[in-house]
């Protein structure tokens, strides 16, 4: 802030405080009528008594005023004034969680140094990564962890990136994006028809044979790079299994039709600033413990 | 303009405009209470929305709030205000069209506002939600207000201004200034705009707005409620008139600086932050001020409490005014305000002003105004205003004391951690343990909301031709 504003709030505040202390101080003295006697003025029959301020109210009015100035010394409020405490919301949010740090780092080192699948057998790291999942991934994923629409199922044991443990880890460090690319401009209504039989049918569902034998062409044209060719998915590059019957965006005929036609673009936000490698530890055992 | 009524001895006052807004406070306040009724419902039971989007939450709450502050709230300040600066001024409004203009384009207001918001049509700056056509409107219709309430106090035949044109006066103008400015938007279409400030500024200027909305509206405007029909209906002398002068400078005065403590702990400097508390301690005197001078304005009149449910809803609703101008200081200090901030306490703490103050304040005047404006010598019944009386003050209670304890448990839970530095709830838990609290604001809301019913019958009882009672003194 230039010193001009400084300057600006300082003058404008101090006017103020000093603006009602007078005029709180100045109505106090003078012949105040009180009792019976009324000001003289009469408005629609009413009338007025004239009654000195009560004491209580006056200094109560003055001690908050005293309380006021005595807080402006103190903390930042006058423009860029410091305050004598030298307090910051930002200073006192990082000696808050520099205290934490101090208290907690011990614990969470001990099972930062030890592997995933072990701790995950740990009642302890179980329940504490199941809390810190509940604060930070239970608005997605579900407080079962059994996710919804959109959001997959950390609770079974079918991954679209991988479910090793490292994999967990830095699924939730870094982020993942798992983009299917709309395929209408290419496929038209026909071929999105064909392949979503051909892609029920790998899921024994009852198609129209003639449709999924002509999807099944289709599909080994676009989307056995991703997929595979047996449509088992690929890992690496998150694409999901499309036989085992579990849907992230659902499995009705119009959804995945849907999904073909439109594309998907699931985004999986990095939380290695947030959270820190230690707890994202903890929470990767967690999510391993659930099928494990 | 002013033709004299020979039988008087003061000009004929213009009471149509009076009798139409106070019939439409009473039909805005039903329609509001409603809307909050459903919306307090549907957290309990969210498949209430019915899967339609107007019916939803969040399309609903914007119009609850709206609905109760602006066009229930709004219509008693311009029932009241049209009434006391006329009788207080001795003289007629010195326009009838142009207060016509005020109603008809208030009501207007109001409609758009219930068309829009359901629809999803929205600003989305809190209680200024309505979209840049409906802010014109209502910045015009202020205008017009303000020429006609000051035009009168201009031609007034009393002497000084009295107390209560004080406050109306601030009300006018101060809401006008923070309506225009906070509105200001780049319009896009007719139904979207952008706002002209961006970030923390835009929340600044929105709080400032947000906060004396409340300051101004609904304190200032209603004690000028208060400084008319207390010491009227109790029939006492006003307590202090100095006391009345130090109050009102140093409301206007310091209310002005409290916004910033709606954005404690939050990208707002932190200079701007202690301004805002700092004030926000100071305004306790001055809030304390209105109450100290409505109260002691009963002292030797005490006993009408015991006969007169009217004068119960002004004492009562003055009651939960020092109530809640004694919390919102509390509130707004840092410590405070990081355990009460985003919990149901801030809910509980506005209905204690929405419910105790302004609605039963403004009760307490309709009960008054309706038996003059129809030339009946008193309400239909005496007892259903009493029965109205206690249903109001149960439902006020209930829901403040059920909000209390769901804000303070919701504050608790989310800051309580495990020895391992966990967060020991996850937020999911603290909505299931708000259940209960839910329970009970729904039963305070939908007995407040009874007492509404309870009002209208009343009221179309008192005001139909064929309602026998004696004519009123007008000379009263």
């Amino acid at each position: 802030m230039t010193s001009f504003w400084s300057g600006w709030i300082i003058i404008l505040t101090t006017l103020t405080i000093i603006g009602i202390s007078w005029i709180l101080v100045a109505n106090r003295k003078g012949q105040a009528k009180s009792g019976d006697q009324t000001t003289g003025h009469v408005y629609d029959g009413i009338e007025e008594f004239d009654n000195p301020l009560p004491a209580w109210w006056f200094y109560m009015f003055i001690a908050t005023i005293v309380w006021g100035v005595a807080y402006l010394l103190a903390y930042p409020g006058m423009g860029n004034y410091p305050g004598l405490l030298g307090w910051t919301q930002i200073g006192q949010h990082d000696a808050e969680v520099a205290r934490a740090e101090l208290k907690y780092q011990e614990m969470r080192d001990k099972y930062l140094a030890l592997p995933i699948a072990e701790i995950a057998t740990d009642p302890v790291v179980r329940k504490m990564g199941q809390r810190l999942f509940r604060n930070n991934c239970a608005q997605c994923h579900g407080s079962d962890a059994k996710g919804t629409q959109g959001f997959p199922n950390l609770a079974d044991n079918d991954w679209i990136f991988s479910g090793a443990p490292n994999a967990i880890k830095s699924t939730i460090s870094d982020g993942r994006q798992a983009t299917m690319p709309a395929w209408s401009a290419i496929l038209g209504d026909q071929g999105v028809a064909e392949t979503t039989a051909y892609i029920l049918s790998l899921n024994g569902r009852t198609t129209d044979e003639s449709l999924s034998d002509a999807g099944k062409k289709r599909f080994q044209t676009y989307c056995i790079a991703c997929h595979g060719v047996d449509g088992t998915g690929n890992p690496m590059l998150g694409a999901p299994n499309l036989t085992n019957g579990i849907w992230l965006y659902g499995g009705t005929q119009s959804q995945v039709a849907q999904s073909i036609s439109d594309g998907r673009n699931g985004v999986m936000p990095a939380h290695k600033e947030m959270l820190g490698e230690d707890k994202i530890h903890i929470i990767a055992a967690y999510v391993y413990s659930l099928s494990h | 303009m002013s033709e004299l009524n020979p039988a008087l001895d003061h000009p004929t006052y213009n009471y149509k405009i009076v009798r139409q807004f106070t019939i439409m406070t009473v039909v805005w306040g039903i329609v509001g209470m409603l809307v909050g009724v459903v919306i307090a419902a549907e957290l309990i039971w969210p498949w209430l929305n019915f899967n339609q989007s107007w019916l939803t939450f969040g399309r609903l709450r914007p119009l609850h709030t709206n609905a109760v502050v602006f066009a229930f709230g709004g219509c008693a300040l311009f029932a009241t205000s049209y009434y006391v600066v006329q009788r207080t001024c001795q003289v007629r409004l010195i326009s009838d069209k142009l207060a016509a203009i005020t109603f008809w384009g208030w009501q207007l207001v109001i409609v758009a506002a219930a068309i829009t918001l359901p629809l999803g049509i929205t600003s989305s700056k809190e209680y200024a939600e309505l979209e840049w056509p409906i802010d014109i409107l209502i910045a015009f219709v202020f205008v017009i207000y303000g020429i006609v309430f000051f035009g009168t106090i201009v031609k007034r035949k009393t002497s000084h201004i009295y107390v209560a044109n004080w406050f109306y006066g601030a009300f006018i103008v101060a809401v006008a200034v923070l309506h225009i400015v906070n509105s200001l938007a780049i319009p896009v279409s007719l139904t979207k705009s952008y706002s002209i400030y961006a970030g923390t500024v835009d929340a600044m200027v929105q709080w400032w707005y947000g906060h004396n909305a409340v300051g101004f509206f609904l304190t200032a405007g209603f004690l000028g409620m208060m400084y008319y029909f207390v010491p009227k209906q109790a029939d006492r002398p006003v307590y202090s008139y100095r006391l009345s002068i130090v109050h009102f400078w140093a409301l206007v005065a310091v209310y002005i600086w409290a916004g910033p403590h709606h954005l404690h702990y939050t990208a707002l400097p932190d200079w701007a932050q202690s301004l805002g508390m700092v004030m926000s301690i100071i305004l306790l005197a001055p809030s304390w001020g209105g109450m100290i001078n409505g109260m002691m304005t009963l002292s030797g009149a005490w006993d009408k409490l015991r006969t007169d449910p009217i004068l119960r809803f002004l004492v009562v609703s003055l009651s939960f005014y020092g109530m809640s101008t004694f919390e919102g200081p509390m509130m707004s200090i840092r410590t405070v305000n990081s355990l009460s901030h985003y919990t149901d306490w801030t809910i509980g703490h506005v209905h204690s002003g929405a419910l105790g103050w302004v609605a039963m304040i403004s009760m307490g005047a309709v009960y008054h105004l309706i038996p003059i404006l129809y030339g009946k010598s008193q309400m239909y019944s005496i007892g259903l205003i009493n029965i109205h009386f206690w249903m109001s003050t149960i439902g006020t209670v209930l829901y403040i004391t059920s909000m209390w304890v769901n804000g303070i448990l919701q504050g608790l839970m989310w800051r309580a951690y495990n020895q391992d530095g966990t967060l020991t709830y996850s937020f999911i838990e603290s909505v299931i343990a708000s259940y209960p609290g839910y329970m009970v604001r729904l039963a305070g809301g939908v007995i407040f909301f009874g007492g509404m019913l309870v009002m209208a019958y009343n009221v179309y009882m008192t005001v139909r031709k064929n309602f026998q009672a004696e004519p009123a003194s007008t000379a009263a």
